[in-house]
């Protein structure tokens, strides 16, 4: 039983420990944000990077998300005769949850983990202390571009999902399944309102804050050569992926309730 | 001048540093040589502030390092360039931006100089026509010239070399050496090499150190050490380790 309770306070506490670290990566990040000089290029190639690079498979992910959403859907509300509620629904769960969590996961696997490697590769090449050894401070240099991109490109990637979504279910919806287009259209203008839009914003722009951030931990923390690097790469996306979905939560309880 | 005094740094439970004095004199190539694990990469990355000692002082030129804020030891830094074990190089950037990388970085120096000074030290190395390779392109010398191109390019007092031959065949070897040498007769800064390589430190030193069991335990020149009459420095200096190891079983 000792043991038992040893264990699992040792876990508590590193994670404990862990979060703090992050907290003060993410503090040291905000000062050296308003701190010359301003590296705009970096900041624009992160942001092509994390925003323009994913659009592709956002707009893929986030068409077929929206096709089997007014699929099942339609399953459901066809046995209360209310097949007409597909497309507002599809919108809701579009624009308040679907585009901004899982447009999130999208560019953690994809974004997010580069980020980790490329970051963990030149922690244990010594590229970080080369930077340091020039006077250059990592966190300014690495982290912050990253994070400004995360933040900025988000929105636009969850609302570039929430309408491909939106698209593929009009298509499913409408073309497929022969839901009246007025219909569909009409509950759609009755139901959605900028509420939904704004709040599913406000959700990706803390997403892209957070996927970054952790990403730039573990790949900064990164010990121990290529094994070192896979496993902060590993960590990146499955702590990444964590805090979305636990975040998201508090985040719906504290803007809907 | 640099001056090491009383430097001990432990990770964990293994002690890496025990009293370590070293006084490292201006304008000379000092070696601190050492075999592999001893501790030599740790203590030169104290003299540059990339760690912080758990109890002791550097100073440089003068002025006490070890106390510094974050803000104060970069300027410290700009008097230093740093080759690191295996260049050290960004990958995401070509043979002519890393070499340019710390003037650039600087903001204040311009686009003329810049050109000016990294034509220079990609010639100086003998690197020239490969300024648009990226690192993954270049064999581990020609990273090695890289990296010291790049640490010379701001014409530094002081320039620390970790393991500059480690992983090359002994004609590379050879090359880099008399490289560091060369540059080292134009611009009399002051050398710091770290090294496990009797040969090389033989060829280029005017000053070595002896790092052993996390202790200095001789300094002098490669005469002197040769001649030393304590046959554990001896034996080390001629490169009798495998005799050491057994003495001190």
């Amino acid at each position: 039983m000792l043991r038992f309770l040893s264990t699992v306070g040792g876990w508590v506490t590193d994670k404990v420990a862990e979060i703090g670290k992050v907290t003060i990566l993410f503090l040291d990040a905000v000062r050296w944000t308003f701190v010359p000089p301003f590296r705009f290029k970096n900041i624009l190639r992160q942001m092509e990077f994390v925003g323009v690079k994913s659009i592709n498979i956002v707009l893929f992910t986030g068409a077929f998300t929206g096709m089997v959403l007014a699929l099942q859907g339609y399953l459901t509300f066809k046995l209360f005769n209310a097949e007409s509620l597909v497309g507002a629904t599809v919108a809701v769960a579009m624009a308040r949850e679907m585009g901004p969590v899982i447009s999130a996961f999208m560019v953690i696997a994809r974004a997010g983990s580069a980020m980790a490697a490329e970051l963990g590769t030149m922690r244990v090449t010594e590229q970080i202390d080369a930077l340091v050894s020039m006077s250059i401070n990592p966190v300014k240099y690495l982290v912050v571009p990253r994070i400004i991109a995360g933040i900025t490109m988000m929105p636009i990637l969850a609302s570039i999902f929430s309408l491909a979504g939106f698209l593929g279910s009009y298509f499913a919806g409408v073309k497929l399944l022969g839901i009246n287009a007025g219909v569909f259209m009409g509950r759609v203008y009755e139901i959605l309102n900028m509420e939904d839009f704004t709040n599913g914003i406000i959700k990706s722009i803390f997403f892209g804050l957070l996927f970054t951030l952790i990403a730039c931990y573990y790949g900064f923390n990164a010990r121990g050569g290529a094994a070192g690097v896979g496993i902060a790469t590993n960590k990146a996306v499955v702590v990444g992926c964590v805090t979305i979905v636990i975040s998201d939560y508090f985040l719906t309880a504290i803007m809907f309730s | 001048m640099i001056k090491i005094e009383n430097l001990n740094k432990s990770f964990g439970e293994e002690k890496v540093l025990t009293d370590i004095d070293l006084t490292i004199p201006e304008g000379k190539i000092t070696v601190i040589l050492g075999r592999s694990g001893a501790g030599k990469s740790v203590l030169l990355k104290h003299i540059i502030g990339l760690i912080k000692p758990d109890s002791g002082k550097i100073y440089v030129d003068g002025r006490e390092i070890t106390g510094l804020s974050e803000k104060e030891l970069n300027e410290t830094r700009e008097h230093f360039g740093m080759l690191f074990q295996g260049g050290g190089l960004f990958d995401s950037i070509t043979v002519w931006e890393n070499v340019a990388f710390p003037l650039t970085e600087r903001g204040n120096v311009p686009r003329e100089e810049i050109e000016k000074a990294v034509k220079r030290r990609i010639s100086q190395v003998g690197l020239k026509g490969m300024e648009n390779k990226l690192p993954s392109q270049l064999s581990g010398g020609m990273k090695n010239r890289v990296g010291l191109a790049r640490a010379l390019v701001t014409n530094p007092d002081i320039v620390l070399f970790d393991e500059p031959t480690a992983g090359l065949d002994p004609i590379t070897e050879e090359s880099i050496s008399k490289l560091i040498v060369q540059s080292h007769k134009k611009h009399k800064s002051t050398y710091v090499i770290i090294s496990h390589d009797i040969e090389m430190t033989l060829r280029v030193a005017d000053k070595i150190a002896l790092l052993y069991g996390g202790k200095i335990i001789a300094e002098g020149t490669s005469d002197d050490l040769k001649k030393s009459k304590d046959s554990f420095v001896s034996k080390f200096i001629n490169g009798k380790l495998e005799d050491l190891d057994m003495e001190h079983r």
